[in-house]
This record gives C-alpha cells, structure tokens and sequence, in this order.
C-alpha cells in the first residue's frame, strides 16, 4: 500500500482513531484548563462545552444552516472553477517553455498578493452576491494546483514517453494514458492544499461584503449579536467543512490513484 | 491498418549511408552514426555489437523511426521509415511497463492505443499472457514482479501488434545470467516460430552467436559497420550449441574486429 493515509498508525501501536480521539481530548482539556486557570469571560474565550451547547442549538435552530450551505456552496463552485484552469495552465506550463516563461511573472505576483487586500477590491468590482466569492476561491485554489500540476507531468519518465510514441500513441493518447495517470499523486497533493485554501479563500470574500455565508456570521456573531459562543461554534462549522472536504479528496484520491 | 496488416509485410530493413548526430553544447555535434550500410532480409535475426558509443542504440531508434536520420536513407520494405511502424515492435533495456497498469493492461496497452475493440484485446491479451507464461501475474502491478517477468511482460506487449520487425535494444541486460539465458531460449524459441525480422543490440558476443543468424559489429563512435559475421550454426539451437567449435571460432573472429579501433588508435 503506497497511497499515503488520512491517519496512520501511531508508533505505539494505537489505532489511529483512538490516537486522534486522545489528541482531542487533551485539546478540549487544555481548552478548558486555559478558561477556569486563567479566568476569561465568555465573551473573551468560552468554555468548551458552552461552545459545544449553542454549536447543537445554533444547527437546531436553523441559524448556521443556511450560512454553511452559501459558503460550501462557494467554495465548490470557487474550487471547480479554480482547479480546472489550474489543471490546463499547469499542464501548459509543464509542456510549452514559452508559456512558463511567460505566465509565471504574473502566477507569482498573484499569488504573493494577500487575497486578503484582493478582497475588497472583487467585492467593489463584483458586488456583495457569489460571484466576488467564486473569483476569489479560484484565485487562492490556482496556485497550488497548477504548480502541482506541472511539477507533476513534468516528472513523467522520459523513457515511458518514448515508449509511447514508439507505440504510435497520439498527443492526447499521451495526455490520457501516460501523462495524466502518472502526474496524478502530485495532482492530488496540489489538490488537497487547494481544498483548504478554498475554505479560506471564501470566507475572506465573504469577510469584505456577503449578504450570507459563514465568514458573515462570524462578523454578525462578533458585532451585531455580540454571540461569542455562536462566534466560536460558527469557527467550528468552518474547520469540520474544511476537514470534511479535505477527507473527500482523499477519498477520490485512493479511488483514482492505484497503488504502484 | 487492419490486424492483418503487420503480418502480410516481409519486414525487409535496407539502410544506406545513415548519419546522425546529437547537439552537445551550443556548436558542436556529436556524430554517433556515420555512414552505416545495411540489410537485414526477412525473417534474419541479426545481433549488433559494438563498443560503448558506437551508437547501437541509436541505430536501432532509427529503424524504429523514433530518430530520423541527419543523411541517407532507412527504408521499410521499400518506403522510407517516418515515424513509428505498426510492422515494428521495439524492446528496451528496461521493462518500461506502466507501473500502475497491472500486467494484462500493460499488455492490452498498444491494443488500446491501436483502437481494437474490447472482445479482440481480451483475447489476444490472453493469449499472450500463456504464451509468455504471464497468466499468474496476469493481476499484478509491476513492483510486484520480478526482472524477468517484467522483461517478459514487456516482450508480450511489444508482441501483442504482431510485428513483422522485432527490434530489441539489449533486452535481457539487467537481469542475472540464468534468468536470461532462460529467456534467450525463449526469444529463440520465439523467432524460429513466427520467422520474424529480428534486430537486437547485445555487449554478449555468446548471446550474439546463440541468437543471431548474423553478427554485425559497430566500430567505436562514429559508429560504422566494421565487420559483418556469419554465424553458421544450424537451427534449431539449444544451449548445448555454444560448446562447438564453430562457435568459438566465430567469437574470436568478432573479437577481432571489436578490438580493430584500439589497434587503429595505437598505430596512429
């Protein structure tokens, strides 16, 4: 088995579940620890379980849902988006020495820009709907992907390419067959960065001007409300999405990556 | 090209005055072939044998139509060679199996690049796998096999288009001396059967004389055919034939033009 696993098997011996339910447990612990040893107010740092309490009634209540499902909303569309063009740019840049030249002044410069400055300008530029959100999810989602993408074909083994043309194997025969098959595990390593990257791409857009979506009812939570715990469990929401997301790339990643 | 194509060639290679040449740094070139002459009639199994650099490789890519040449002609029954060849199947001196693919889809791999439909591929796939005694392996990657299997999985896909030219570029090289002369047997085997046109880089003068009807040595770089031997042992062979004296006579008949360039150097 060469597919590297999600959690793998402590040293010790312990599974890997009960290991990362321990970790858990001491990050609650400590968590808790921090809150009666250094005395903070609920609205400095809650406690864990006055999180965990308005986490359950604020999903009841309907008052995370349909943020969550905006910003999920955003973040696949923004990651499709973003990713598909990175696959063809990187694949470009992989293959076409002048589109490196060429591209990647400007890949850089993107890239070293803080989408965090971005931001408010697609906001003014796209308006507070879904598409300043999109935009940025690609942005942040390009990078990684693309460099990934052309790291990866760029290692194909040369030799395995001359086989293919002595077998009379068409450009895009090449693409299908060879090219795209072997970049793959540096495809999905670009992959699972991007994923989380989206995460984060969306709620910055949603930060500079959203009418919906978590990154919204964090500010709300903060200003409006005045609802630490809310704030707190509306955090949450944001790293159990950005895990689940995580997981399912890995989980497309060991369906489409053979062991090799 | 139907599947019946490759078969009804003769696979005749004739090449006049091949010259190639690769650039190394900004002006110079270095010239691995020059003006090489050769036949190779259908059917003849003929081993090449040279120092290294005498471009025995580089031969064999041309007649591969994976090189063109820089002058002179390289033709195939008559046309010249541009390009890959349905008729020709290549061997390298590594498996260069997917290593994803398991065997049986590495095998199916030129089928599926040729477009032969499903059914056909199966069973020509499985076919081969018997042949080639790849059944067992038919479902494992290739990290799962040994040199010798991948070597012949490698051998079954080159096979698996039928071609009329069979050129193999030190074939069984990286394996150990059992395993490949186990293999030998099985290419000898092989040839004597389907009368193949057979062109294979060796460094083993024994294997050359075991294998080939005739020898053809390279001189060293620029590559040029020094000699060319006959190898007047009669078919079937079998391991046993390398004894005879017939044998040892034609190896120091290729020792001796193999050591030519040395002797050439010191007189001038």
């Amino acid at each position: 088995m060469t597919v590297i696993p999600a959690f793998r098997h402590a040293p010790t011996g312990i599974p890997g579940f009960l290991a990362a339910a321990l970790t858990f447990g001491a990050f609650v612990l400590g968590w808790k620890a921090l809150v009666v040893v250094g005395g903070y107010p609920p609205f400095i740092l809650p406690p864990p379980e006055q999180v965990a309490a308005r986490f359950v009634s604020a999903w009841a209540d309907g008052t995370i849902l349909p943020h969550a499902l905006r910003t999920l909303f955003e973040v696949a569309l923004g990651f499709g988006v973003g990713a598909g063009l990175a696959l063809v740019t990187g694949y470009a840049l992989a293959r076409l020495p002048l589109a490196e030249r060429l591209l990647s002044p400007y890949l850089v410069a993107a890239q070293a820009t803080p989408i965090l400055a971005l931001a408010p300008l697609l906001a003014l530029w796209f308006g507070p709907g879904l598409t300043a959100k999109i935009v940025i999810c690609a942005l942040i989602v390009f990078f990684p992907v693309a460099i990934a993408t052309m790291v990866g074909v760029r290692a194909v083994d040369a030799r395995l390419l001359e086989l293919a043309r002595s077998l009379r194997a068409t450009r895009w025969q090449i693409v299908t067959t060879l090219e795209v098959p072997a970049a793959l595990p540096a495809i999905f390593g670009g992959l699972r960065v991007g994923v989380t990257l989206a995460v984060v791409g969306a709620i910055v857009g949603e930060w500079a001007g959203a009418d919906r979506g978590l990154g919204l009812l964090v500010n709300l939570a903060r200003g409006a409300l005045f609802d630490i715990p809310l704030m707190f469990a509306t955090l949450l929401t944001i790293a159990l999405l950005g895990i689940g997301l995580y997981g399912l790339v890995v989980l497309v990643e060991r369906a489409l990556v053979r062991p090799r | 090209m139907t599947s019946a194509g490759a078969n009804a060639s003769p696979g005749r290679i004739e090449l006049r005055d091949v010259a190639v040449s690769f650039p190394v740094g900004l002006d110079e070139r270095l010239v691995a072939l020059d003006g090489v002459d050769l036949v190779v009639e259908p059917g003849e199994l003929v081993a090449l044998i040279g120092p290294n650099g005498s471009g025995k490789s580089t031969l064999l890519r041309v007649i591969g139509g994976l090189l063109a040449p820089d002058r002179g002609e390289a033709l195939l029954d008559g046309r010249p060679i541009a390009g890959s060849d349905a008729k020709v199947g290549l061997v390298f001196q590594e498996p260069r199996l997917l290593p994803w693919r398991t065997t049986e889809a590495n095998v199916a791999y030129p089928l599926e690049l040729a477009g032969r439909p499903a059914p056909e591929i199966h069973g020509r796939v499985a076919d081969l796998l018997r042949s080639m005694r790849l059944e067992a392996a038919a479902d494992q990657i290739p990290s799962q096999l040994s040199g010798g299997m991948r070597q012949r999985a490698a051998l079954a896909r080159t096979l698996a288009l039928e071609p009329a030219v069979l050129l193999l570029d030190e074939p069984f090289s990286a394996l150990d001396e059992l395993t490949r002369e186990r293999l030998n047997l099985e290419l000898l085997e092989l040839t004597e059967r389907t009368r193949t046109t057979v062109v294979l880089v060796t460094h083993s003068v024994q294997e050359a004389i075991f294998l080939a009807d005739r020898v053809v040595v390279l001189s060293a770089r620029p590559g040029r055919v020094a000699a060319e031997i006959l190898v007047e042992l009669p078919r079937p062979r079998s391991l046993g034939d390398l004894d005879a004296a017939v044998v040892t006579e034609t190896a120091r008949a290729i020792r001796a033009h193999l050591a030519e360039p040395d002797t050439t150097e010191a007189a001038a």
